[in-house]
């Protein structure tokens, strides 16, 4: 897996409310939305959301359960397409593109429920991932010409060390629908990864492991970063997970960003606090 | 070469034993055939086999490995099978040699079944599921229809068609001139081909349409078309353009499909569109099913059983349908019922686990 080589860019127009981590700060950003919003019907489900992520951040979205976090993950990668707003892509408009257009732009993700292709082996499924990546026809394939093996062997090879991430090397030959559902978790993290992003998206990628497990991904999340250096967004209600490893945090009340900023200041701010836990009453 | 042979995959090597059976089944007959031991009856039936084996094998591309129910499998075979008939019929004089036109008539079946396939699927494959199945029921009525009210024929200045849709046009309206050849007569079909479909045709048309599945499903493309099948949300999320690899699949079936059509037509002196009616895309999609979904040496089991059975039912004349229908529930509770599964092995107790598992 080749990694990505850092390119002096154009400084990054650093609105006042942004959060960027300082090493990032002269690089162009990967994302940024600027008003994005959704209706579903005559509800706005996500309202002006603004968000600049930089080249290695690892950011964090948080909010009580129906904020619209998921669906500002559908609205990035396309699955709805906004009422609103614009996304940027390391610089380029996604308006009009498909997921798998965004995919190929760099944008990768996983899924709050799982989503993996459970009658295919775990190394098919990473294999599936790194799609757009070998680079045969249908007919060499049927054919097998030489460069079907060639490529077979380099997208092996792939899946392999993408599976080492997270020691998952024996299970390749395991289904995965057959997996625990820990292991389902980080295979979907692998497949995402395969597709050689710039920008992991992680829907609660903590859900449903114990607290060593999650230590363990924790660890597994940075190191991700630091190999491949990509920038991290991720969902999640593990506030231990959270205030470890963001950077920047972002925390969304019924569609609307109510706080941004680093984990001393989120833990701090008495928004967030109503917003999770009610106001306080006076007297 | 031992130690390759170990280290293969168990699904490459379930496919090289699917290629070997196909292979020790060919040559058996072949044998048994020129010994003299095949009656009548089984020596006619060895061609529509092979026929319904690609008709299988190409349909479980569709519903077992792509994950969409068509039931106008039909459809693609009427295609070939006219088309593959008007090639060998109009090429008569100017190509001589039977093999030669055998295979322009295969190819052109392909051809033409693809493009129908081609142009079919754009529309229908932005439906699933039940939509799906009953788009594909009606385009195989279709083209029933289409070819029923067709008129065929051949003259020196080349073909001449018409389609008789009021009822009103015969033979005559197609102006044929000198040393003409009716091909297709509307719902009269097609009659007196030369019979140039042979068995050695067959097995090779088992054996290309075996390659052809096999190494599409384990390529990138198969593992594309698997992933859409599993889960679509997650194959569009990880950059895979649904519409193409589903086109793929349902292009490369209907090809495939119309090359066993052509082989189908060309066995016998006569074909109609009747032939290649929704019965017949049932009669295929039951040998997918009873074989496995995505399992496509089952389906090259299930077809020759299932089609050898009801011959050799003939002497039971009124009950044969009747114990047909019993085979089927048998085979059906046999591969899917746990408890019948969990019986049959305390029966057999060495039934060795995974067998039925791959594919």
């Amino acid at each position: 897996m080749a990694k990505k080589v850092f390119e002096k860019g154009k400084m990054v127009p650093v609105p006042s409310h942004s959060i960027i981590p300082e090493r990032d700060l002269y690089k162009s950003p990967i994302l940024e939305c600027s008003h994005l919003g959704i209706d579903f019907g005559g509800l706005a489900a996500v309202k002006d959301f603004n968000i600049t992520v930089g080249r290695t951040e690892i950011a964090g979205l948080i909010g009580p359960n129906g904020a619209g976090k998921t669906t500002v993950f559908n609205l990035l990668t396309k699955v709805y397409h906004p009422t609103r707003g614009t996304i940027l892509v390391d610089g380029m408009d996604t308006a009009g593109k498909t997921p798998a257009q965004v995919n190929r732009m760099g944008i990768a993700r996983t899924f709050q429920n799982i989503r993996l292709f459970n009658n295919l082996s775990v190394e098919d499924n990473v294999k599936i991932g790194l799609h757009n990546q070998t680079r045969y026809n249908a007919l060499s394939g049927i054919l097998r010409l030489p460069n079907y093996w060639k490529q077979e062997k380099m997208a092996h090879e792939s899946a392999m060390e993408l599976l080492s991430i997270f020691d998952m090397q024996d299970l390749a030959g395991h289904k995965a629908g057959s997996l625990p559902y820990g292991a389902q978790r980080r295979l979907e993290i692998v497949r995402a990864l395969a597709t050689n992003p710039s920008l992991l998206l992680l829907d609660e990628p903590a859900a449903g492991m114990n607290p060593s497990e999650t230590v363990e991904l924790m660890e597994n999340i940075v190191k991700i970063r630091d190999t491949f250096h990509i920038a991290i967004m991720l969902i999640e209600h593990d506030m231990n997970l959270v205030m470890g490893i963001c950077e920047g945090i972002c925390v969304l009340n019924f569609g609307q960003i109510i706080a941004k900023g680093t984990a001393e200041e989120i833990q701090n701010n008495p928004v967030v606090i109503e917003a999770y836990l009610g106001k306080q009453k006076e007297g | 070469m031992k130690n390759y042979f170990k280290n293969m995959k168990t699904i490459t090597k379930v496919d090289y034993a699917t290629y070997l059976g196909v292979i020790a089944a060919f040559v058996i007959v072949t044998l048994l055939q020129s010994a003299g031991m095949l009656t009548r009856s089984m020596t006619g039936m060895l061609v529509p086999i092979c026929c319904y084996i690609c008709m299988a094998v190409s349909l479980n591309l569709t519903v077992g490995i792509l994950g969409e129910l068509s039931l106008g499998h039909a459809g693609f075979m009427s295609v070939g099978a006219f088309s593959g008939v008007i090639v060998s019929m109009s090429l008569q004089s100017s190509v001589p040699n039977e093999l030669v036109r055998l295979v322009l008539a295969l190819v052109m079946g392909a051809i033409l079944a693809a493009v129908v396939g081609f142009v079919v699927g754009i529309p229908v494959l932005r439906l699933r599921g039940d939509y799906l199945a009953i788009v594909t029921l009606a385009f195989g009525e279709i083209i029933k229809g289409i070819i029923n009210c067709l008129l065929v024929g051949w003259d020196e200045n080349g073909l001449h068609i018409a389609l008789n849709i009021d009822g009103t046009k015969t033979m005559d309206s197609l102006h044929l001139g000198e040393n003409s050849i009716q091909i297709i007569k509307g719902a009269q079909g097609a009659a007196g081909n030369h019979r140039i479909a042979t068995f050695t045709a067959g097995f090779v048309l088992v054996m290309i349409t075996l390659i052809i599945v096999l190494n599409l499903v384990r390529s990138r493309t198969g593992r594309a078309v698997m992933a859409i099948r599993d889960n679509r949300i997650a194959a569009e999320s990880v950059g895979i353009n649904v519409t193409k690899y589903k086109l793929i699949a349902f292009v490369t079936s209907a090809a495939l499909a119309g090359a066993s059509g052509a082989l189908f037509g060309l066995n016998y002196s006569s074909v109609s569109a009747d032939q290649f009616d929704f019965n017949t895309s049932i009669l295929v999609l039951v040998y997918v099913v009873l074989g496995g979904l995505g399992n496509i040496w089952g389906s090259i089991i299930a077809t020759v059983v299932l089609y050898v059975l009801p011959e050799a039912l003939r002497e039971f004349s009124d009950y044969r349908m009747l114990a047909y229908a019993v085979v089927l529930i048998l085979v059906m509770l046999a591969t899917n019922n746990e408890c019948f599964k969990a019986a049959l092995s305390r029966v057999i107790p060495k039934r060795r686990k995974g067998a039925a598992a791959n594919g």
